[in-house]
């Protein structure tokens, strides 16, 4: 699936803001379709954050989390111009690796 | 041969969720997410008796008009902060989020949960692996579960 996300970082001194926008269904299995039919469950289970091979933050998703999820967190130790690394797995066993650099 | 041994003991421990602890990067804890109630979560991600503390701060809005859409504040100014986890007492499963927090990320989430009724959610934190968390009641015009 060729779903995108999107990133947004702010340096402040060596601490860098990080906003992320997965695109994602995030399916809770208990929605009904227009034809009444029950939408099978799908959704980002396990997040993984990495700058620098360095994990700054992981993150375990139940279907609660909105559609299309949104996070923001901080960590220290950022430098402009290096890379972020946004990796995902779903309940559907769809998979997903991101990139970004540090603004 | 023996730390491989050691090794395997860990990954059959935390399959069959024997493991305490919140968000590893390796095994989605299923139990957990499938529990239905404040407590049962609590001692699924390995807590006790959590302690209600003014050091974990939870934002929210007084009534969410769309409970599909929730936007959630979490931080904390305790010490040794591992992880955060955000619990919805009255949804189909009460866990809906946790984060495992490495040191040099700080201790502040924000993220946007769905909430089926009006109900408290609770931050819950692991600090220097003792347990607190913080509560708000807020009022869901329009269910975000099923719909």
């Amino acid at each position: 699936m060729a779903n995108a996300v999107k990133v947004r970082t702010k340096l402040d001194g060596d601490v860098a803001l990080i906003r992320l926008l997965i695109s994602h269904p995030m399916e809770t299995g208990l929605r009904k379709d227009p034809e009444g039919q029950l939408v099978p469950a799908h959704f980002i289970e396990l997040l993984t954050i990495t700058y620098k091979d360095r994990t700054v933050l992981s993150a375990q998703w139940g279907p609660a989390v909105s559609r299309n999820p949104y996070l923001a967190f901080r960590f220290k130790g950022a430098q402009k111009g290096e890379k972020l690394k946004i990796s995902w797995v779903d309940n559907a066993g769809d998979s997903r690796t991101d990139e970004a650099v540090i603004e | 041969m023996q730390s491989s041994g050691g090794i395997s003991l860990l990954a059959l421990m935390a399959a069959a969720g024997m493991l305490p602890g919140f968000a590893s990067a390796e095994e989605w804890n299923k139990a957990a997410f499938e529990a239905k109630s404040v407590d049962d979560v609590i001692r699924l991600l390995g807590g006790s008796a959590p302690q209600q503390s003014d050091r974990v701060i939870l934002n929210g809005p007084e009534i969410a008009e769309n409970g599909a859409v929730v936007p959630l504040e979490i931080s904390s100014s305790l010490p040794g902060v591992e992880s955060i986890a955000i619990l919805i007492e009255k949804n189909p499963n009460t866990l809906a989020a946790s984060f495992a927090i490495p040191p040099g990320t700080l201790p502040e989430i924000q993220t946007r949960v769905k909430m089926n009724e009006t109900c408290n959610v609770y931050a819950l934190v692991k600090s220097d692996g003792r347990f607190f968390y913080a509560a708000k009641e807020i009022k869901v015009t329009l269910g975000g579960c099923g719909g």
